[in-house]
Formats: structure tokens, C-alpha cells, sequence
């Protein structure tokens, strides 16, 4: 009976978030405003690029620092293969795949030369691929313009189907769904995909490998863990999310550019990973939410802030966002060193260690 | 010996211009405990990593149940059949016990990222094999009790049985033991000695190397002595006992 109630409890839970999550565009819309729904677009893309890095850093420990490229990667594929740069409109469900597969093999191209890397040498190395791709990109206009250099890639198709297009406003009955609405479902299904993903990926023979290579890898080898193959393995899986993600960020936004994938968006997404709980796929969910959301939030506030206080403005506002948010972020690893939401076993390591320091110093 | 399991000859390993080790041989009979003794420095652990694939050796060979494995991968000595435990011990310490003896099972199983995914049938049995053979193996060395236990939270005297476990997990031919008994008391030892025993009686070799001269004259079948790199002696125990060279190594030579 207790289980009978409890697979009921949950069947309810599920129902209930997924009506929650159905109705958050509408709710956020005439609330906040569509602006928000946007903001909130661009947290899904987050989770699935954070939730990719995790599989690289948080599963199997290996310190990415140029995760972006990835995207860069997904993104221009995408842009590349539909828009009038080259002519090219190929369909999404052609684009986008491809743009994922591309990822991965770049993720090998960056995985092979730093196997035997570990740790900080490792994350200057991927610091410098990323710095690479992005450079590639906004150069990649002469002698042969592909990229079209700085100035990027602009009117690239929305993701349609036939007559059913994401890039307009969809009349369904008296229901009006913006473009942002439309986006919205269609990066919440494929987060989903993602979580499901990564949560089977991290209950299973290959997940314990990954750990185990994170824990010790000398002992990961002496268990018959081929340690070249399966830490490809992770930088493939990893990129491939990202390269999905770049792939819709480009269909979304209709214009990228190399910016767009500087270093301070690989930082950012790290530090998803770190501030949620690495290695637990809820809280780096958790952390891309929070890290998208928040700066958006003190942009709001920041401004009026000041005005209502001090009558006039003292630090400018994108100054001052910048500001605070470092000051949160130096708090949060202070306070909760294992990330906002750690996994148990996390949790617990990081109070165990504190105990230890306090016994040593007492 | 007609039917040895593991064979080197020659075997030399430089460290910059230091000999390591130089021009070991070793012959392990098939199911006995074979002991690897010596002073601290003698190349006993250098020549452990040379067997398992974590050092290169120089020159020499070495043949293993009728394969080639000068120069393998440690993941290719495993498969096939050298398992080993650490001196300092060596487990995923953020992993249960029982998780810890499931990624030995790595190699006996096959699942990769698109059954993981799936979760196909066969993926979802093999999983549950997987689990069953590893809680059978911590049974076997008698830690159950601990099996959802983090690795990094259990006993001295647990950790080294579980890393036994986790090691008898990927079904070797030949276990190999880095100083097992180190740090035990002498009750400790004392069920050591009984597990290996068991793991013996189990159709298992083992090498073992070990300070403890008492257990590895009482236990072992043969053994080999290294000092400075080379094997100065090699028999059974009571032979070994009496080498006049051993005796100087351990204790030194009375000038006169």
C-alpha cells in the first residue's frame, strides 16, 4: 500500500511541475513582461550547456575552461548551413544534429592532445582552445569568406517545419503564442531530454568509470579502465549537449557573432557548474537558473535603487551589477563551498573536512 | 617449473640513472602464494608497477598466461587477469563500498554510453549483475555490513579488504598484493591471512609483497628476495631463510 501511495505522490509531483511548467511562460509573460520569458529561454539554453559541462568537470573532474567552443561550434553549424551566407537553408532536424555532431568531434580534436594533462595544466590548455575557436571564427573571412569574420552571420532561419515556423507569433484558437512562448517549450523538452540524459549517463557502467577517474586514476587504470577512451568519451558527450545548445541559440537570436563566445561565457558557465554543486545534476541545474536570472535581475533593480536612496546615480549600473555579483559569488564559496545544491556524499565531504581543520586547530 | 602463470626475464627499469631495477626474473608458479621481499629502496613496488602496467619496463620480457605483456596498457593487464591493490591504499573515496567493487567490474562488462542511455534490457541485467557480483564479493571478504558506506569512512583494516574486493571484482588470474598487512594489528593480519588462504584455495595466485617476514614465511610457497634492484635470492621459504645473502641484506655483514 505505502508504495502504491508513494508512485501516486509521485505521478501527482511530476503532474503537477509539468502543468507548472507548461503555464510559466503565460504566468512570467503578463507578469513580468515577454522580455522575462526571454531571460527565461536563455536559462533553459543554460542548463543544457551547464549540464554538458558538468559531464566534463563534475563527472569525470577534468577542469574545462573553453567549454564555449562547443557552442561556437554548434551555433555557427547551424548558422552556416541556414542562412543566405552561403545560401544554404537546410531543415533544423539536419542542422542541428550536425552541429552537435561537429561538437563532439571537436571535442576529440581537443580531448586527444591533453590526455595526459591534469588539473591546472589542463585548464589552460582548454582555455586556449577556446580562445582558438572563437579567434578561428572571427577571422575565418579571408582569403575565403565562410564565417563572415567579425561582423557574423545574420538573418539565419528560425527552426520550421513546413508551414509551422518558431519565428513568428502562433495563432492556435483565441491563444496567441510569441515567438519567445514557442522557444520556450521547445528548449524545456530538450532540457528535459538533457537531465534524463545525463542522469542515466551518471547511474551506469560508463557514470562509475567517469568517478572513478575523477577519484584516482592510477586506480581507475588498475581496474581496466581504458583512461584515453573513456575521458574522450566524457569531452565528446559533454560537447555534444553544447553543440545542441549552440545550435538553437543561433535558430533563436538569428544573428551570431564571434562575441558572443568570449571566455567570460566559458567562466560563466563554470561557474554554473561550481556554484550549483558539481556533479549533481540538480543543482547545476540550479546554478544555470540562478547565474542567468540573477544579473537580470539586479540590471532591474540596481538603477532604481540607487535613485530611490541616494537621488541620484553613484556607481553605473552595469558597474555596480558586476560588482555584486563577484561579491555573491566570493560569499556562496565561503559559505557553501560545495555549491548551492551539492550531492549528499558532496556535502558531506566538505563538512568532514571542516571538522577535521577545526580539530586541528583546537 | 613446467606450468608458471607469470613469466619475466631481464626485466630493467631506469629511472634517469638510476637502475631500478636490474635484470629481474621471476617465474610464478600457478596457484601459489608467491612472496616479493626486501629491504625499503629494493625496487618491490617499481617492480609491482612494472607487473600491472604503470611503468614501463626498459628491457626484459614478460609473458603472462601464454600472453605478451612487455609494454602494456595497465587497463590490457587487467584484462588480462593481473589485478593489484595499493601499499598506500587507493580507493574511489567518494564512492560507496559497494561502488567502489562495481567499477572493478568495468572490465566484465560491456554497457557503453548508448546502452547507458537506452537502458535496454541487456544493459539493465547487466547492471543488476553487475551489483549482485560486486554485494557476492564484499560477502566473500566479510564487509557487507559496510557496503553503503563512503570508502573514505571506513576502517583501516575494512579499506584493505575492500580494495581486495574491488580487485578480485575484475576475476584475476593473478592478485597481486602491495603490503597488505601494513598497519594491521595482529588480529588484523591474522584474518588476512585467512582471506588469502581463501583466495588461494579459490584457484587465485598471488604476489605478495610484504614487511611482515613472519606472515610471508608462514604463508607463502616460494619467494623471491630484491635487493638494490636485483634478485639476490629466490626458493622456498626456508631456503630463503638461510641465504647467506638475504641475511646480509636485511641485517648486514659483520666486518671484521
Amino acid at each position: 500500500m505505502t508504495t502504491n501511495t508513494s508512485t501516486r505522490g509521485k505521478m501527482a509531483l511530476f503532474i503537477g511541475c509539468a502543468v507548472l511548467m507548461a503555464v510559466a511562460p503565460f504566468v512570467i509573460g503578463s507578469v513580468l513582461g515577454n522580455s522575462w520569458v526571454r531571460i527565461v529561454d536563455f536559462a533553459l539554453l543554460y542548463i543544457m550547456l551547464a549540464l554538458g559541462l558538468n559531464i566534463v568537470v563534475g563527472f569525470a573532474g577534468l577542469l574545462d575552461m573553453g567549454y564555449i567552443a562547443f557552442y561556437a561550434v554548434g551555433a555557427y553549424t547551424y548558422a552556416l548551413l541556414s542562412s543566405p551566407q552561403f545560401g544554404l537553408h537546410l531543415p533544423f532536424y539536419v542542422t542541428i544534429p550536425l552541429g552537435a555532431i561537429c561538437a563532439a568531434c571537436f571535442g576529440l580534436l581537443l580531448g586527444t592532445p591533453v590526455l595526459r594533462l591534469k588539473g591546472d595544466y589542463l585548464a589552460i590548455v582548454t582555455l586556449g582552445f577556446g580562445e582558438i575557436i572563437r579567434i578561428f571564427m572571427n577571422n575565418l573571412n579571408q582569403p575565403i569568406n565562410i564565417t563572415n569574420g567579425p561582423q557574423g552571420v545574420n538573418l539565419i532561419d528560425p527552426i520550421h517545419l513546413g508551414d509551422v515556423t518558431l519565428g513568428k507569433t502562433m495563432q492556435i484558437g483565441s491563444l496567441n503564442l510569441p515567438v519567445v512562448y514557442l522557444h520556450y517549450y521547445l528548449f524545456l523538452i530538450l532540457s528535459v531530454l538533457v537531465v534524463i540524459l545525463a542522469s542515466r549517463l551518471q547511474h551506469s557502467r560508463i557514470g562509475r568509470a567517469w568517478v572513478a577517474l575523477r577519484e584516482d586514476d592510477i586506480a581507475a587504470a588498475s581496474m581496466g579502465i581504458n583512461i584515453r577512451n573513456i575521458k574522450l568519451l566524457a569531452f565528446a558527450l559533454g560537447a555534444l549537449s553544447g553543440g545542441v545548445a549552440g545550435g538553437l541559440f543561433a535558430s533563436f537570436q538569428g544573428f551570431i557573432s564571434p562575441e558572443s563566445f568570449g571566455l567570460m561565457e566559458s567562466i560563466m558557465i563554470l561557474a554554473m557548474v561550481v556554484l550549483g554543486g558539481m556533479g549533481h545534476i540538480p543543482g547545476v541545474v540550479l546554478g544555470a537558473v540562478v547565474l542567468t536570472v540573477a544579473p537580470e535581475i539586479l540590471r532591474d533593480t540596481i538603477g532604481p535603487l540607487q535613485m530611490n536612496t541616494f537621488g541620484r546615480m553613484i556607481v553605473d549600473p552595469e558597474n555596480a551589477r558586476q560588482l555584486l555579483f563577484g561579491l555573491a559569488l566570493v560569499v556562496m564559496m565561503l559559505v557553501r563551498p560545495a555549491g548551492m545544491w551539492p550531492s549528499k556524499r558532496r556535502a558531506l565531504e566538505f563538512s568532514d573536512a571542516k571538522a577535521k581543520a577545526r580539530a586541528q586547530k583546537g | 617449473m613446467a606450468d608458471a602463470l607469470l613469466k619475466i626475464e631481464g626485466i630493467n627499469k631506469r629511472f634517469g640513472g638510476l637502475q631500478a631495477l636490474s635484470a629481474v626474473s621471476l617465474e610464478i608458479p600457478r596457484g601459489s602464494i608467491y612472496g616479493l621481499i626486501g629491504p625499503n629502496g629494493a625496487g618491490k613496488t617499481t617492480l609491482f608497477n612494472v607487473l600491472t602496467g604503470l611503468y614501463m619496463p626498459d628491457e626484459g620480457t614478460f609473458t603472462f598466461d601464454g600472453q605478451d605483456l612487455f609494454r602494456a596498457k595497465p587497463h590490457k593487464v587487467v584484462a588480462a587477469g593481473i589485478a593489484r591493490t595499493f601499499q598506500n591504499i587507493r580507493l574511489f573515496s567518494e564512492m560507496t563500498a559497494l561502488e567502489n567493487v562495481m567499477v572493478g567490474r568495468h572490465i566484465k562488462s560491456r554497457a557503453g554510453a548508448l546502452g547507458a542511455v537506452l537502458r535496454d534490457p541487456r544493459t539493465r541485467a547487466e547492471e543488476a549483475a553487475i551489483r549482485d557480483k560486486a554485494w557476492e564479493l564484499l560477502e566473500y571478504v566479510g564487509i557487507t555490513d559496510v557496503a553503503g558506506e563512503l570508502a573514505r569512512n571506513l576502517s583501516y583494516g575494512h579499506q584493505r579488504r575492500l580494495e581486495i574486493a574491488r580487485a578480485l571484482a575484475t576475476e584475476p588470474k593473478l592478485l597481486a598484493l602491495d603490503e597488505p598487512a601494513a598497519g594491521m594489528n595482529p588480529r588484523e593480519t591474522d584474518d588476512l591471512r585467512q582471506l588469502m588462504a581463501k583466495v588461494r584455495d579459490g584457484g587465485v595466485t598471488i604476489l605478495l609483497i610484504e614487511h611482515d617476514v613472519k606472515l610471508v614465511m608462514g604463508l607463502c610457497d616460494r619467494i623471491a628476495v630484491l635487493d638494490y634492484g636485483k634478485r639476490i635470492a629466490e626458493g622456498v621459504p626456508d631456503a630463503v631463510r638461510k641465504d647467506p645473502k638475504v641475511i646480509e641484506a636485511y641485517l648486514g655483514v659483520a666486518h671484521e
